[in-house]
């Protein structure tokens, strides 16, 4: 607040009429029918859904490179104030807690299926009348890995790779915040090489999740449809696969842009909402290592 | 629209860079464009939404199946849902901060213009999808705006993926609306301008804002497990695969209790904001506003279960949210108290907007009431799923949220327009209205009192006289909305000339700059003292 004078407000830029984002609406429209077309027929496997869900993908990749490269030129040309960096600042920060609530949906059904649904199957508290009407064969456990109808699976232990991908993306985190530091002391070479190590780091990361799925589905027995365990494993590690894969894809940008010699050591917004968006993936990954792997 | 094109550009100053046509409302990024965009976008789905009640009370004027299949009915009252929701009253309240928070805090623009033009222009994409899916084989949703597994789920027809699709753009376009609100307040107020020095209105927006961020990405997550469980073979909500259908319940209601309060807390800023303009005194105990209006959004987060009392939870668990809800009802108490308490010995004028603030006031305070009632379990283990609950909110969202907008849309309709509207249309419209409404919802109460279930397209004879009158209600008070129509387009075209503040009781920034706004306001921020 004390930082406002007069002269920052009197420079906050507002931009010019654009087209991206009517690019980006229609884009994310040919998504969501694809997608949706996609996904309803499914199982016969009819229609063009797939292709339009593969154009609405085309068309936003480029909707972002079109729009970000906008940002970054006028970034470049330094029409931004500190004041228009701290608006970035904040909505990169609530961004990333909306991200962390979707993440909230899904660790709140694994707590709710372990905590309650599970041992109520089983007949704990008042359920006891359920548990012999229905499914009195049914033992509650967890990792469940015999549902109430029969589906068997096996339960990944948190050894070997999941163990090596902890530590992977825990010392991803501490290269990434040796990067940012790097670039705050104007440290160039530096940055480049703990930038360099911590997208290594994410794509050794991403490669072993793939190992582990595959291992996962060919040889336990474990998969997406194995019931309330393989529907919570996949679905909480799969969407923090996905957001790994944008958070490195982000940081590989950052790569060339500090290739090219963008940033400074005090206006380099873009890459601190990168190392931000890092740091978060790492810890929703702890928690995932603790609450699916481990507990 | 194009008259509004014309008023507004004949007052700019700043011809600079400002497109013509369709092409400057596509590629907008300007704050009043965009809000002015997002109001007519929610007008057009309050009638859709309209239309689909109407087509509700056709067919519950008399007992009987008359004039739809009762699959149809179904998608009538979920599409109904929908849109009346996330069609009409969320983007209408985007619609008024777009507006007016940038004018209020003296800011230049909204703080991100292009996500701001970005958050609008899906919104018409996903309800496209959405009513599009009426006419796919099969149906659109017909499980409720609740859509509860697993009628979502196992049980729900081929369209399923496009009502989860569509729900994600809503929730995508809801939640990049609410980071820009919550940036602008808190990076671009004018000097001086404390957040305690906030107009309510503000606030009101600030802390709807918040809950936006938090509950949306839960709502995302909920569709998808309905998505993963309707196609990809996932059990979430199938307790043969060790899941459970009251979780569902659950991850909805988290996100659905906090949603009511987005659309009632904006409410609560515009009505703090009409009533000091025309009872000409400051606002009663704005700091405890402030307070209050924090406390219901906190006390949103652990509520969310009164809507599950009937699904055979733990004792536990009942009362705690029994207690929690009904605490609720403190700072509400505080609220209603410094509207009266505004008013007290004021020197009032009834113009169209306080006069919807004030059947606002009461009405709303009477569906507040019916909410504590819901809240005690063991009373709404007799109320759960019946007509009472349909008059309960809609007692909150049609004469509550909806009251709310209109009375915001009247009091500011000369700094959009430039034109005074016609006080003596707004005034039928109102009585038209406040008539109309009761008769519609007020009769719902003894018919849920007396069993009459919800969401059935075929009642028993006794309650065959008030759902008459409710039906009748139902289409006096859509029909009065034409009048709004009339209205607006009336004033966009002309009528006398609105001053820079055509009320004199009113306070805030927005008044300080001309009638219509400029294009551009504060590009250099005002010191607040």
């Amino acid at each position: 607040m004390t930082t406002k004078t007069e002269k920052e407000y009197e420079s906050y830029y507002v931009p010019d009429a654009s087209h991206w984002p009517i690019v980006g609406a229609v884009a994310l429209f040919l998504i969501a029918i694809g997608a949706g077309s996609y996904v309803a027929n499914i199982k016969t496997g009819e229609g063009i859904g797939g292709w339009v869900l593969l154009a609405g993908i085309a068309l936003i990749i480029y909707m972002i490179v079109g729009w970000f490269s906008n940002v970054i030129n006028e970034s470049m040309e330094g029409k931004y104030s500190a004041q228009m960096d701290n608006s970035f600042r904040q909505g990169m920060s609530w961004f990333i807690f909306s991200e962390v609530m979707f993440f909230a949906a899904f660790f709140g059904a694994l707590l709710y299926a372990r905590v309650f649904a599970v041992p109520w199957l089983g007949g704990a508290g008042n359920n006891l009348e359920t548990f012999q009407v229905l499914w009195p064969e049914f033992q509650a456990a967890w990792p469940l890995t015999k549902t109430p109808d029969g589906t068997t699976t096996e339960a990944m232990g948190w050894g070997g790779l999941p163990l090596y991908n902890t530590i992977l993306l825990m010392t991803s985190s501490v290269t990434a915040h040796f990067a940012h530091v790097a670039l705050e002391q104007n440290k160039r070479g530096a940055l480049k090489v703990w930038l360099g190590i911590t997208i290594l780091l994410g794509l050794a990361f991403l490669a072993l999740q793939v190992e582990e799925y595959i291992y996962a589905y060919s040889s336990m027995g474990l998969t997406l449809a194995s019931g309330i365990y393989g529907n919570t494993f996949f679905m909480l590690t799969g969407f923090h696969g996905m957001h790994v894969t944008l958070g490195t894809i982000m940081l590989i940008v950052m790569f060339f842009r500090v290739l090219k010699g963008h940033f400074t050591p005090d206006n380099h917004f873009a890459f601190q909402a990168a190392s931000w968006y890092w740091h978060f993936v790492d810890v929703v990954w702890v928690l995932l290592f603790i609450f699916v792997y481990i507990l | 629209m194009t008259t509004a094109t014309d008023t507004i550009d004949a007052h700019d100053e700043h011809h600079d860079h400002k497109m013509t046509g369709l092409k400057r409302w596509l590629y907008t990024t300007n704050h009043k464009d965009i809000g002015t965009l997002y109001l007519w976008f929610s007008f057009i789905m309050l009638l859709t939404g309209g239309a689909m009640a109407m087509v509700i009370r056709a067919e519950l004027f008399q007992p009987g199946l008359q004039i739809i299949e009762p699959d149809f009915f179904n998608q009538m009252t979920t599409v109904h849902g929908l849109i009346m929701v996330f069609g009409a009253i969320m983007p209408a309240f985007t619609g008024l901060a777009n507006w007016m928070l940038p004018m209020m805090i003296g800011a230049p623009d909204m703080a991100l213009p292009r996500l701001n033009n970005w958050s609008f222009w899906i919104l018409p994409f996903a309800f496209g999808i959405l009513l599009s899916s009426l006419f796919m084989e099969g149906g659109g949703p017909n499980f409720g705006w609740t859509f509860y597994a697993p009628l979502s789920t196992t049980y729900s027809n081929g369209s399923t993926a496009f009502f989860v699709f569509a729900v994600h753009i809503m929730g995508i376009s809801s939640i990049m609306g609410a980071i820009n609100i919550v940036v602008t307040i808190m990076n671009l107020r004018a000097p001086g301008m404390t957040y305690m020095k906030m107009p309510l209105f503000v606030w009101t927006f600030f802390i709807t804002a918040y809950l936006l961020i938090a509950v949306m990405p839960v709502l995302a997550g909920t569709v998808t497990m309905v998505l993963t469980d309707t196609y990809f073979g996932t059990d979430f909500f199938n307790a043969a695969g060790g899941g459970d259908p009251v979780m569902f319940q659950h991850i909805f209601w988290f996100f659905g209790h906090p949603e009511v309060y987005i659309m009632i807390l904006p409410a609560f800023g515009i009505v703090s904001t009409i009533i000091p303009a025309f009872a000409r005194k400051k606002l009663f105990g704005y700091s405890s506003m402030v307070y209050a209006t924090s406390s219901i959004a906190f006390l949103s987060f652990i509520v969310w279960a009164h809507h599950m009392f009937t699904t055979g939870m733990p004792l536990a668990g009942e009362l705690f949210f029994m207690y929690c809800t009904m605490l609720i009802a403190v700072p509400t108490g505080v609220k209603v108290f410094n509207w009266v308490a505004t008013m007290w010995k004021g020197s009032m004028t009834f113009e169209t907007p306080m006069l919807f603030s004030l059947a606002f006031v009461i009405l709303f305070t009477i569906g507040g009431f019916s909410g504590l009632m819901l809240a005690m379990t063991p009373v709404d283990f007799q109320y759960h799923d019946t007509y009472f609950v349909v008059a309960h909110f809609h007692y909150v969202l049609v004469t509550g949220s909806l009251f709310s907008i209109y009375a915001a849309a009247y009091y500011w309709l000369p700094k959009w327009t430039g034109h005074m509207y016609s006080e003596k249309l707004g005034r039928f419209h109102f009585w038209c209205s406040l008539i109309s409404v009761n008769l519609l919802f007020f009769p719902m109460h003894f018919l849920g009192l007396a069993g009459m279930p919800r969401r059935i397209p075929d009642y028993a004879l006794q309650f065959a006289d008030f759902n008459k009158w409710v039906s009748i209600g139902g289409f006096a008070f859509g029909l009065s909305q034409l009048i709004f129509l009339v209205l607006v387009i009336k004033c966009i075209r002309g009528g006398e000339k609105a001053p820079a503040k055509p009320w004199d009781g009113a306070e805030g920034l927005e008044w300080e700059v001309d009638s219509p706004a400029p294009y551009h306001t504060f590009s250099t921020p005002p010191e607040i003292k």
